[in-house]
């Protein structure tokens, strides 16, 4: 009789989380619709690809072997030859002016310089205002034309050749590193933020109250706000996924199983950062704020999904390691991009259980604190 | 018979005592009348009866049940409407019900029988598949305290349930209140309108987190000489 009157309670909690939910038309499209613009913007529009550099040639007395090294430049999807300047002045004003991004200057005589000594020097000259970009596209550059020097001068090998081969991102794509990210940024968005103001709009409105007077548990009422959005979080891990394979062409190099694993545990965390942010926050925009400000700048800046956490001060090292998406992120990537076996993110999934264990705990402590 | 018995209900908070050693009781059916000044203690007080909050100390029984050892016997026996009318205003007035009665356990044929009988009994069957929020307030608070009394409880508490009504609604009201007493459900009312401490059969009056009268107002005006309950109000709550 108590179970079914139980289960009757949590049936009528969790119908209604439904219903106000689908109701709301708008909130549902957004909700729906936020992975689709996440993985198109960072997909198509915040790219740090090198593509189409364009590229200013100065090179005095036209000599056949530096066309030969400028031609392999141009063989890439990299480069393409916008100027060919007459004067270091031109190249200077080129660059200033943003009309290229990088020059290629070959000394005079090249030809007989190299045909002579064996070696002829090429200066790259690039625009570093955005420095990433220009170490990226001048390291190419670089690559390129020392292996047109191999191919016009063999005879000048080095000794020691390294030969670089890059692991599970081949193509080094940007969408390997950012899907991950994506991931764990939707996720976190809607489980916390949307719980958190769920629940907080009940405060408000009174209803909550309306709640606890009556025989139900809290931690009913916690699971009741939670099943919805645990559905929806779902659907978008799907959407994320489907679009990442289909649309961005990222493989899932490890088993599926494992890795929808690891996301449903962190849906879980994040509703549980939700639930936890709507037991400090007083009214919905606080909510909102502590949610979108205080959880999501860090989840985007410290995460590893757009700056390498391993290049930021140890203040912050230490910091990110507070952040829940960071170890998702982590185990995605180990699971997704490198085709590790689940044993290998062990300690990723620890932190991910004890967090929201430790979370949920809290919040129906101060929730049952606040009936007391 | 009384269906609320408190001995010495103390509740402090911190340092802070909102309410000091109260002693009261409430027969079963009447209307109670819960009034004070604002911080007097009576919203706090009325918390611990509903079982929302725990006593620091006294004995507290609603409906027969110690509200500190079994607050969930006495939640089941009670119902609550606070001064907002919260309802979810996104939700159809039939899912509120629904909602309500089934956080109480109630059986789904059951409510939908009740449901229907109770929307023919307030001429609203049109407003079934309403939105709340499209309702003007009287209507929300007739709800309100259908919603509340929904699940047959033993008592009915209210948290000032006229605040922000005309006076046309306030009367309509009270009405409803009548005929809801009188199937012998007991009403505990707080309100700050000194006209409607009159329509109750007993009023208490909160100072300081102590009760400083508790008779029927046709007595508490002989005692204090005074020619209203707002006279009587004013000499104990403002004393000059």
């Amino acid at each position: 009789m108590k179970a079914s009157r139980d289960t009757r309670l949590f049936g009528a909690f969790t119908l209604k989380e439904f219903r106000h939910i689908f109701r709301d038309r708008r909130t549902i499209m957004i909700l729906l619709g936020i992975p689709i613009i996440q993985i198109v913007l960072f997909g198509f529009a915040i790219t740090t690809e090198v593509r189409d550099v364009r590229v200013a040639l100065l090179d005095p007395t036209p000599n056949a072997s530096a066309r030969r090294v400028v031609d392999r430049l141009l063989a890439s999807d990299y480069f393409q030859l916008t100027r060919v300047a007459r004067s270091p002045a031109d190249i200077e004003r080129a660059l200033r002016r943003g009309e290229v991004e990088m020059a290629i200057v070959f000394e005079p005589s090249f030809d007989r310089q190299l045909a002579r000594e064996g070696t002829a020097g090429v200066q790259l000259i690039a625009d570093a205002t955005n420095p990433n970009l220009a170490a990226l596209f001048t390291g190419y550059a670089t690559n390129i034309i020392a292996a047109a020097g191999q191919e016009l001068a063999p005879a000048t090998a080095p000794a020691i050749r390294p030969e670089t081969r890059l692991l599970h991102n081949p193509a080094i794509k940007d969408a390997y590193s950012f899907v991950p990210g994506v991931m764990g940024l939707v996720l976190m968005l809607i489980c916390a933020m949307m719980t958190s103001i769920s629940i907080v709009r009940e405060r408000e409105s009174g209803t909550m109250e309306m709640i606890l007077v009556s025989p139900a548990r809290p931690f009913m009422i916690i699971a009741a706000k939670m099943i919805p959005y645990f559905i929806l979080s779902c659907v978008n891990l799907a959407t994320i996924l489907l679009l990442a394979v289909y649309a961005l062409g990222v493989p899932v190099a490890g088993s599926l199983a494992s890795l929808v694993g690891v996301s449903l545990l962190f849906i879980l965390v994040s509703l549980s950062v939700g639930i936890f942010v709507s037991t400090v926050a007083r009214s919905q925009v606080a909510a909102m704020l502590v949610s979108g400000m205080a959880l999501m700048t860090p989840t985007i800046l410290l995460s590893g999904l757009i700056f390498p956490v391993e290049n930021m001060p140890l203040l912050l090292r230490w910091i990110s390691h507070l952040i829940p998406a960071k170890w998702f992120i982590i185990a995605v990537k180990k699971i997704m991009i490198e085709g590790a076996p689940l044993h290998l993110v062990t300690r990723e999934i620890l932190v991910l259980a004890g967090t929201g264990a430790l979370l949920l705990l809290l919040s129906l402590k101060k929730f049952n604190d606040k009936t007391a | 018979m009384n269906v609320i018995t408190t001995e010495s209900l103390t509740k402090r908070f911190g340092s802070f005592t909102a309410v000091d050693r109260v002693s009261f009781e409430v027969r079963r059916g009447e209307i109670f009348g819960f009034l004070g000044a604002n911080g007097a203690g009576k919203t706090t007080a009325m918390r611990v009866l509903c079982g929302l909050s725990k006593p620091t100390s006294g004995k507290v029984i609603v409906a027969g049940h110690d509200v500190a050892a079994h607050p969930e016997r006495v939640k089941r026996r009670v119902g609550y409407m606070s001064q907002r009318f919260s309802l979810y205003e996104e939700l159809k007035v039939w899912e509120n019900i629904r909602l309500y009665a089934g956080v109480y356990g109630m059986r789904p044929a059951e409510i939908a029988r009740k449901c229907d009988a109770l929307l023919r009994e307030l001429h609203f069957e049109e407003g079934r598949d309403k939105l709340v929020r499209s309702l003007p307030t009287g209507w929300k608070q007739k709800l309100a305290f259908s919603v509340a009394i929904f699940h047959e409880p033993e008592i009915v508490f209210l948290d000032e349930p006229t605040g922000g009504v005309d006076p046309v609604a306030r009367r309509q009201f009270w009405e409803l209140i009548y005929r809801t007493a009188d199937r012998g459900v007991t009403v505990f009312v707080t309100t700050h309108y000194m006209d409607e401490a009159e329509y109750c059969d007993r009023v208490s009056i909160m100072v300081d987190g102590r009760i400083a009268a508790l008779d029927s107002p046709r007595n508490l005006k002989e005692r204090f000489s005074a020619g209203s309950m707002d006279e009587v109000f004013r000499k104990l709550a403002r004393p000059t």
